[in-house]
């Protein structure tokens, strides 16, 4: 009720002061109507319009290929009913592989990414005369892109590393690390880590700054020392901004491509070949574009139940505080 | 007290300082390599560069044809968020401001696609697209970015905008100023630090996404600057050479808009993140 209310409040009052007769006010009415559908047409059409192709026409219509045999090059197109998901289950063993890989890969960038990006806010909201060089230069390998941090480190890990190797004699270095199925995971971790703990820092410092300074000074006074403090303050006042921290790092984890794609390009012999790199390989390199699509459609479910997860439990934490 | 700089800083100051160094290695490698010859690289990859060859950068320069790709990348980058601005803080405005059901059903369609992965539409859109006539255009790939953008920037702005009191534009009204008046003369400027937060985000989306124009531009005249940096990479592989002059001339730019920006860019990371 209080929605008309204002409604009528941005109408300019003067219908309602003027004496008109009933049949022109309801004229005016209707006039006045068509006009403020014609403004919000105006105002949230074109990105409406944009959004529904660009998003809501391939959604929907995705949802539909992946039931189908669509090959991208004849124009024909069957209904195979669940003959794609039968397929993906059963004999593609590339898919289930690529499956596990990713969910693995996603937990140990979890743990990784969040111990460090929280380690390195601890360290820079400390009264360290570098703070703010350092926050730049821990954040800095965000800002470029996966596709050339992946190239970065291709360079590292083939030219660097042996080089390193070599003046050092350190065995770890030695490795020929994209050429090894293990390796090259890790080497993608490494490479994601770098990239992602400076931005989950910058999380964690604006957490860490919001603890009200008297709660430190306080616990300070009363004997306790920096882990104490630590522990028993700024870790479970920090909580919520953990969670954040750790969906948004479940999520861009689980959809890995660039760094994927530049670094080992799934390779050696598609041992490191993630969800999305699977995915796009199904529909773009061998033409199967129902299959690739069946495997989207598997892939959104995944994500978005890890997102409603996500907005769930951060509601009932708004709740509770 | 807090503030005192005790031996224990000391030792944490020396211990950031060397992660800070260990974080900038990758960066050292790829600069000091930049500017060897090819036969120094193998040899001599971890010390700094005997002699300066910066042939390399003209030779990658052109051989990416740098202005051409540069200048894709910045035309995406300045149109995608021109038009991300304009159209994602109109129709925010009307979605405050209009209490119907429509409003609020429109506003969830924005933000409940947001969960959609990018692979989980890549393979029908680019059929629409092709139908559409999208295809292998700049202006299709910036319509592209509005449709994909539109979540994230319609959230900030509705969000932002749902703080700012209605009483200054009913008085606007009155005035006899008309709704697109009051909302460009009187709403969009009180928008601006969400604004710039949108902008920077999506900038360095938009300047850094590979997968979308790879599928959108095939004409190598449109490359932008992360496609080109990948055929090049895959074009003289292991000729480290030019590729790390590449990938340094790709690098460059962003280093120049992050050290340019830079409290706003960390600011608006922090800000838009917690949302």
């Amino acid at each position: 009720m209080n929605n008309q209310n204002n409604v009528e409040k941005i109408i300019p009052p003067l219908v309602q002061q003027s004496n008109v007769s009933r049949k022109y006010s309801l004229s005016t009415k209707r006039k006045k109507k068509w006009k403020e559908v014609g403004l919000f047409s105006l105002f949230v059409g074109p990105v409406f319009i944009a959004f529904t192709i660009v998003v809501l026409v391939p959604f929907f219509s995705g949802i539909y290929y992946s039931f189908t045999d669509w090959n991208g090059i004849t124009g024909e197109i069957k209904w195979v009913g669940l003959e794609n998901f039968q397929y993906i289950f059963t004999e593609d063993t590339q898919f289930l592989q690529s499956f596990k890989l990713t969910a693995l890969y996603t937990i140990v960038a979890i743990i990784l990414t969040n111990t460090i990006g929280f380690g390195l806010a601890l360290l820079v909201t400390q009264k360290l005369k570098s703070s703010n060089l350092l926050r730049t230069v821990f954040f800095m390998p965000n800002l470029l892109g996966g596709l050339l941090l992946g190239f970065i480190w291709q360079f590292i890990f083939i030219r660097g590393f042996a080089s390193i190797g070599e003046l050092t004699g350190i065995p770890l270095f030695e490795l020929a690390w994209l050429g090894d199925k293990n390796t090259a995971f890790w080497g993608i971790v490494i490479v994601s880590v770098w990239q992602g703990a400076g931005y989950i820092m910058l999380i964690y410092i604006a957490a860490l700054q919001n603890i009200p300074k008297e709660l430190i000074e306080a616990a300070k006074i009363d004997g306790a020392n920096r882990f104490q403090v630590l522990r028993n303050i700024k870790i479970p006042l920090v909580a919520p901004a953990v969670t954040i921290c750790l969906f948004l790092t479940t999520a861009s984890s689980f959809k890995i491509f660039d760094a994927n794609l530049s670094l080992t390009n799934g390779g050696p012999f598609k041992s490191t070949e993630m969800l999305a790199l699977n995915i796009y390989t199904e529909a773009f390199v061998n033409n199967r574009y129902g299959i690739g699509e069946a495997k989207a459609l598997i892939f959104f479910i995944v994500v978005a139940t890890i997102s409603i997860i996500q907005v769930m439990i951060t509601k009932k934490k708004e709740v509770e505080s | 007290m807090e503030n005192k700089y005790t031996s224990k800083t000391l030792l944490l100051e020396i211990f950031g300082i060397i992660l800070g160094l260990l974080f900038l290695i990758p960066f050292y490698y790829v600069i000091s390599n930049s500017l060897k010859s090819f036969a120094e690289i193998l040899t001599n990859t971890s010390a700094l560069p005997s002699s300066l060859h910066f042939e390399n950068y003209l030779n990658a320069f052109e051989k990416l044809n740098f202005f051409k790709v540069f200048s894709n990348s910045l035309l995406v980058t300045i149109a995608s968020n021109l038009v991300l601005v304009v159209f994602c803080s109109m129709a925010a405005y009307m979605l405050v401001r209009t209490k119907k059901k429509i409003s609020n059903i429109i506003f969830m369609a924005f933000v409940a696609a947001m969960i959609i992965p990018f692979q989980s539409i890549m393979i029908p859109l680019i059929k629409t697209a092709s139908s559409l006539h999208l295809l292998n255009s700049i202006w299709g790939l910036v319509f592209m970015y509005l449709g994909f953008g539109s979540g994230m920037t319609i959230f900030l702005y509705h969000g932002f905008i749902k703080g700012i009191p209605v009483e200054l534009e009913e008085a606007a009204i009155i005035d006899g100023c008309s709704r697109f008046g009051v909302f460009w003369r009187i709403v969009f400027p009180l928008l601006k630090p969400i604004t710039v937060t949108i902008i920077i985000l999506n900038s360095l989306w938009i300047w850094n996404d590979y997968l979308l124009p790879s599928l959108v531009l095939q004409n190598p005249e449109l490359r932008t600057i992360p496609l080109a940096t990948f055929f090049f990479f895959g074009q003289y592989t292991k000729q480290w050479d030019l590729a790390l002059a590449a990938l340094m001339i790709g690098i460059i730019p962003l280093l120049i808009f992050f050290f340019s920006m830079q409290k706003h860019i960390i600011q608006g990371i922090t800000s838009g993140s917690i949302k």
